[in-house]
């Protein structure tokens, strides 16, 4: 009698030992990307967070490792609390201004925009993405300066006084657009907004045109249909976008050496702890302030049922 | 009586004013207070265009909408009495059931608590009661069915729209929701205007219907007059799949030269009928048989009660039927 089925090779045999055992092929193709993320990303995060810790030695400056809550007193010093406040405050600033901006967008993307136009959308939303970050940032500075296009503007249009006005502003003003927190803001802004409409763009995508009908059906206005219906389905994909333009404004190191008036941020404070200044230990626990704040803000945002359309 | 809905040569057209798709083609239809209204018609006939017409999410291309009396094809949905059953809820996910049901009261500026006890009371209405605090995606089909009820009723409208409300249940579901539908209509009184493409569904629900065709009205009527005597072979074929005879069958049937309908139901096993042909299938329908029969160029159906003797498949038979039942159509 001859075989039913023809003789299996190896790759067969493996095919189905997949089909018996299925958890074995996830197994298989999940363990790579796990051990990296756990021991590289979570891994070197961990150590971080151990570093901050450690203090450093005041006259021999070599980091000391034993436990301490030293470098954390040393992190709650005025001069260091202004610089998380003042980083804080930018990206609360920042993130409020780009989900403004990115909300239209996004809505207009998620609900009108279609073919030719929904291309059109995601090149122009991501074009800014795929130049280098520096040249932006240079290219702003260019901008907003004294000798810029923003002054030359307001002067050929006779609104050289308004700019000067913003410019007379206490703390967010500044000699030129360039060197206040009004043009760090601004190119912030700029910089982000990206990360900001694309995740506002999909969970808009996901709300059923019905569901917007139904609202109207029953009465609702558009701005109440807005408020109760529309913002709380979006959230999901606010939230993730202000993460985002949050986390990255408090991270970021290059922005506020550029543009502004070289006050320091928690960013530039690591560049310069870890570097020039050699203490790991309090660069470490500055780089912990975002992490905390975040995970903070996340409470926060669940609490207020920022998560239930998920 | 009164009209709660009046269309007056209502088009909605849609695409470019050069070649538009017309959706809606001319409708003149009114429906009178307190009546159980079913549109009917295949997919793309302009029914449901016709339900968003009544909600306002359509607005006509040309004719007029009233609603008791009052035009509105001006007015935006949210200021139109009229609510709507969707044919997927479009529940809000992110409320729980009590708060969807009491959301047109919400935004009405109704207090929390006077809403939250009509909402309860609606909820009681539909045999929901305990459901107040769960979510949408916790619920069944025919309860989130029964939430979108209540929700459209809490708001007392005067005309109550359903889009294919039964649509996504189960048969047995379906049958149980049509008694319910029906005991709660009479019950409030409201007008009732649904959609199906079910003509079963409109035929036991509803009290008068009306057959779309091609974004035009074929016919309107009560179910009998609809189903006992189709105007048009469109009508004839759509509700109850009835058979179309063409004019020189009819003749040979000792009636004008006319399109005529038969109904299936009306034929029986016959060695002296006046239909001869030859029997093409069979098909057991539970209660009844279907017998499929090529007469001449025409394809006839007849349904036979169980228990009688079959005709073999390829056998000539003849099938007779009561002179009332043959119907003479206007349609030329």
């Amino acid at each position: 009698m001859s075989a039913v089925f023809p003789a299996r090779s190896l790759a067969d045999r493996l095919t189905a030992l997949f089909w018996r055992k299925p958890r074995l092929l996830l197994v298989l193709l999940i363990t790579p990307p796990l051990v990296w993320l756990g021991v590289v990303y979570l891994g070197s995060l961990i150590a971080l967070l151990l570093q901050s810790f450690y203090s450093i030695d005041d006259f021999s400056g070599v980091v000391v490792p034993e436990f301490t809550l030293k470098t954390y007193a040393q992190l709650l010093k005025p001069q260091n609390l202004y610089i998380i406040l003042r980083t804080i405050s930018m990206a609360g600033a920042v993130t409020l201004a780009s989900a403004i901006v990115a909300f239209p967008i996004a809505y207009y993307a998620a609900r009108f925009a279609k073919g030719r136009w929904k291309a059109a959308f995601y090149l122009g939303v991501m074009l800014p993405l795929w130049s280098s970050y520096l040249v932006k940032v240079y290219a702003w500075k260019l901008i907003l300066a004294k000798e810029g296009i923003v002054t030359w503007a307001a002067n050929a249009t006779h609104t050289g006084g308004l700019l000067d006005a913003v410019l007379a502003l206490p703390v967010v003003g500044g000699n030129s657009l360039s060197t206040s927190y009004i043009g760090m803001f601004l190119v912030f802004v700029y910089i982000w907004l990206p990360y900001m409409i694309l995740p506002m763009q999909a969970s808009l995508e996901r709300v059923p045109t019905t569901m917007l009908e139904a609202s109207a059906d029953l009465g609702a206005t558009r701005a109440q249909t807005f408020r109760t219906v529309i913002l709380p389905l979006a959230m999901p994909g606010v939230i993730a976008g202000s993460i985002f333009t949050f986390s990255l404004t408090m991270g970021d190191y290059i922005i506020p050496q550029i543009i502004g008036n070289s006050s320091s941020f928690i960013g530039m404070a690591v560049y310069q702890l870890q570097g020039t200044a050699g203490n790991v230990p309090l660069a470490a626990a500055f780089a912990v302030v975002p992490i905390v704040i975040m995970l903070i803000y996340l409470t926060l945002a669940k609490r207020a049922g920022a998560f239930d359309a998920i | 009586m009164t009209t709660a809905v009046e269309f007056r040569a209502v088009s909605r057209h849609f695409g470019p004013a050069s070649a538009p798709v017309k959706a809606v083609d001319g409708v003149d239809l009114s429906i009178a207070e307190g009546a159980f209204f079913a549109m009917l018609g295949p997919s793309g006939s302009g029914k449901t265009t016709c339900l968003r017409l009544i909600s306002g999410f359509e607005s006509p291309t040309a004719g007029e909408i009233c609603i008791f009396g009052e035009n509105v094809s001006a007015t935006p949905p949210h200021l139109r009495n009229v609510n709507t059953v969707f044919q997927d809820y479009a529940l809000f996910p992110h409320m729980n059931v009590r708060d969807n049901v009491a959301y047109g009261l919400m935004v009405k500026g109704m207090g929390r608590a006077q809403r939250y006890a009509k909402a309860d009371e609606m909820l009681a209405l539909v045999h929901l009661d305990a459901y107040g605090s769960r979510k949408p995606g916790q619920l069944s089909g025919g309860q989130r069915q029964r939430v979108a009820l209540a929700r459209a009723l809490v708001n007392e409208p005067r005309v109550l729209l359903l889009d294919e409300p039964l649509g996504a249940l189960d048969l047995k579901l379906r049958e149980a929701m049509q008694d319910e539908l029906r005991a709660l209509q009479q019950r409030l009184g409201i007008t009732f205007v649904f959609v199906t493409h079910d003509q079963h569904e409109a035929l036991s629900m509803a009290d008068s219907l009306a057959v779309f065709n091609n974004g035009k009205i074929a016919q309107i009527g009560t179910p009998e007059d609809v189903y006992a005597k189709p105007r048009t072979r469109f009508v004839a074929d759509f509700v109850g799949s009835s058979n179309v005879l063409p004019p020189a069958l009819t003749r040979s049937l000792g009636g004008p030269e006319k399109w005529a309908s038969l109904r299936p139901e009306s034929l029986r096993i016959d060695p002296e009928g006046r239909l001869q042909g030859t029997v093409t299938a069979l098909r057991y329908l539970g209660a009844a048989h279907r017998v499929n029969l090529k007469v001449g160029e025409a394809d006839i159906g007849a349904i036979l009660p169980a228990g009688q003797p079959l005709p073999e498949p390829g056998s000539q038979i003849r099938l007779g039927f009561d002179a009332t039942a043959l119907h003479i159509m206007d349609e030329a």
